[in-house]
């Protein structure tokens, strides 16, 4: 092994780590606020596919990633209004998110597949998701609309009795998360891949949701499992391109794994279930009781 | 004067009419989103919506599809319904659907030479014990650990994928496959019974049947089904009754992993006949939509499993006719659960419009 290899596995480790950090912080402050969105993946794609048919019609990359979160925004808007305001089960709405999503993106991206466009380069993006995920670490823990954000998701009969919309609250988290997954998608399409295909983000909501958990919901460990989660892959190439025989599934599967271990540990001792995981994740939130 | 915007109330009893009603408004909001997309993507939306929901069932081959189709989804649905009524959120079906395949084919794969009656029950014994244990799982962690079973559930998923697609290139690869993905077939005795010579349909369809039948006794009949509704709807008076959770919890997850893990083996030894990476087009997760769909009852989950099986079909014939890629059918499945979610306020609340003056 000499340097340069070893700082070629680096960079391509940042590169291909950078869309899980971004949905997994997304998720993290819409989990925060006491909602599980289950789209990531459904909002992903339609970021990925709107953000690669808009820099393919006009060539712009800033347009390509405004119109990719205007996306997500809409995603996440419509999982906020049926979730917050008909009050619908969150785990199923979230689902149907992820299928419709889909669906959607299949269907306007078809003529898509296979046009050649000219890739971003990631840089930007990689320094970005660091400083992200710094950013809402420091929201969460060092200012009021943080602290009234993480009382939301812990009790939000208190935070209402306060005086705090939870509704209001919720719904910026929501399309807070929505954006960034658009985003972690619309980077895979343009700077990563860059091209387009069905079904491309390739399972990378599901591996950020297992993220969260796996970070017990604090901002900085996203970083972490992040790195190890995608770390893991790039080795598990590695690996088999030196034609170590090792069968690469058991890597591929090492995160869901990592992710169960982690929650039994944490949801054992009843303080610890705690103090990691938001107590109303999941709950409506009703007023008129 | 009343006020402009109608104001929630919960109701004191859901609406049983509502519930009646709430899928058949999904479905009808459903197929006319889905004819505004067809016209902005520039199709007749009358000639569209005949593709996608008249034509694929026009011939007895359609016909018997749309049954072949229908019946994982119902399978699969009728079990969720055990969690579902609990207010267990077990989503990793397809999980247990995968593992049933495994446990099932790999016993179809050992007798792979061999002909005899006692082969086909053997492997959906296998079948449903592989789901069994697959959904056993997240039911330990939860009892055990209090871990939260949405996401076990789910995790376990994608672990079970990963373990078929190991065996498939591995171990259990084809000798003769010429390096493809796939196992040797299972033998002519592993093979479920067609209904209909010509027809794809077969018996695991029966079997479907039999099981909802069985489950709407359970429901209807029984001390367990009624456990299982009254934790569901109130879990202190369900305690205070001395039911035992646990039990439940285990019950529960073992008979829909059991349920899904026979579906994934009816897949496997019914139409497709050895294993390979795509056994499923996602049944487990869809079959979701058809226990919502369907109210969680056995009547209500047959209709709605018909019902999605045909967004499959048509979006087959969509993808052949049309040139849309099959996708769009997913998109249909995420709408109508959208909008039952959405209308799904009906049952348990109401709309009223408070008086101001």
């Amino acid at each position: 092994m000499n340097l340069d290899l070893i700082l070629g596995i680096l960079q391509i480790v940042l590169i291909a780590t950078t869309p899980l950090v971004f949905a997994g912080i997304g998720e993290l402050v819409t989990e925060k606020s006491g909602v599980l969105n289950l789209g990531v993946e459904g909002m992903m794609l339609v970021g990925a596919v709107s953000a690669f048919i808009i820099l393919v019609i006009t060539g712009s990359y800033f347009l390509a990633f405004f119109v990719s979160i205007l996306s997500g925004i809409i995603m996440s808007g419509l999982f906020a209004f049926l979730v917050l305001f008909l009050m619908s089960n969150q785990i199923a709405t979230g689902l149907a998110l992820t299928i419709f999503g889909i669906g959607l993106s299949s269907m306007l991206g078809k003529q898509y597949i296979g046009t050649p466009i000219d890739g971003l380069s990631p840089w930007f993006f990689v320094i970005f998701s660091f400083l992200i995920v710094f950013l809402v670490s420091y929201f969460f823990y060092k200012t009021k609309a943080g602290l009234i954000l993480r009382a939301v998701g812990e009790s939000h009969n208190s935070a209402h009795a306060l005086g705090y919309s939870v509704i209001k609250i919720r719904f910026l988290s929501i399309i807070f998360g929505g954006s960034m997954c658009a985003l972690a998608g619309s980077y895979i399409s343009i700077c990563y891949a860059p091209m387009w295909q069905e079904g491309m983000t390739a399972g990378r909501g599901w591996i950020a949701l297992a993220l969260v958990v796996f970070a017990t919901w604090k901002p900085e460990r996203v970083l972490i499992g992040a790195y190890i989660f995608g770390g893991v892959t790039i080795l598990q190439m590695n690996l088999q391109a030196l034609g170590l025989r090792f069968p690469g599934q058991f890597f591929s599967m090492a995160p869901y794994v990592a992710t169960i271990i982690v929650l039994v540990l944490i949801s054992s001792n009843k303080l610890r279930i705690k103090l990691s995981a938001p107590a109303s994740l999941t709950i409506p939130f009703y007023k008129g009781r | 004067m009343n006020s402009l915007f109608p104001s929630i109330v919960s109701r004191s009893q859901s609406s049983g009419l509502m519930n009646f009603f709430v899928p058949i408004i999904s479905i009808v909001l459903t197929l006319i989103t889905g004819s505004i997309i067809f016209v902005l993507l520039g199709f007749d939306p009358v000639y569209a919506l005949y593709t996608f929901f008249i034509s694929p069932i026009s011939s007895t081959y359609g016909i018997s599809e749309l049954f072949v189709k229908a019946t994982p989804l119902a399978l699969i649905a009728i079990g969720l319904s055990y969690c579902f009524k609990n207010n267990i959120y077990n989503i990793g079906a397809e999980g247990q659907l995968t593992m049933g395949a495994i446990f099932g084919g790999g016993i179809g794969l050992l007798f792979h030479d061999t002909n005899a009656f006692w082969l086909l029950p053997l492997m959906i014994f296998a079948g449903a014990i592989g789901g069994a244990l697959w959904g056993l799982i997240p039911a330990i962690l939860k009892t055990k650990f209090n871990t939260n079973e949405i996401l076990t559930s789910l995790m376990l998923v994608y672990v079970a994928l990963f373990i078929l697609d190991y065996l498939v290139v591995g171990p259990w690869k084809d000798p003769f496959g010429y390096s493809f993905p796939k196992s040797r077939p299972f033998s002519e005795s592993g093979r479920m019974p067609l209904l209909f010579d010509g027809l794809r349909v077969h018996f695991g369809l029966i079997i479907t049947l039999f099981l909802i039948f069985i489950s709407w006794f359970i429901f209807s009949k029984t001390i367990f089904g009624f456990q299982l509704k009254v934790s569901g709807y109130s879990p202190k008076a369900a305690r205070y009754a001395g039911f035992n959770q646990t039990t439940l919890v285990f019950f529960a997850f073992a008979i829909c992993g059991a349920f899904a893990g026979i579906a994934g083996l009816a897949e496997v030894s019914g139409p497709i006949g050895l294993l390979y990476r795509d056994i499923s087009p996602n049944y487990g997760f869809t079959a979701i939509i058809v226990a919502f769909l369907g109210r969680l009852h056995p009547i209500g989950i047959i209709f709605a499993s018909l019902v999605i099986a045909l967004t499959y079909l048509g979006a087959e014939d969509a993808q052949l006719f049309l040139q849309i890629p099959s996708a769009v059918g997913f998109i249909f499945q995420g709408l109508v659960l959208f909008y039952l979610l959405g209308a799904e306020l009906l049952i348990n609340y109401k709309l009223t419009y408070k008086k101001l003056l």
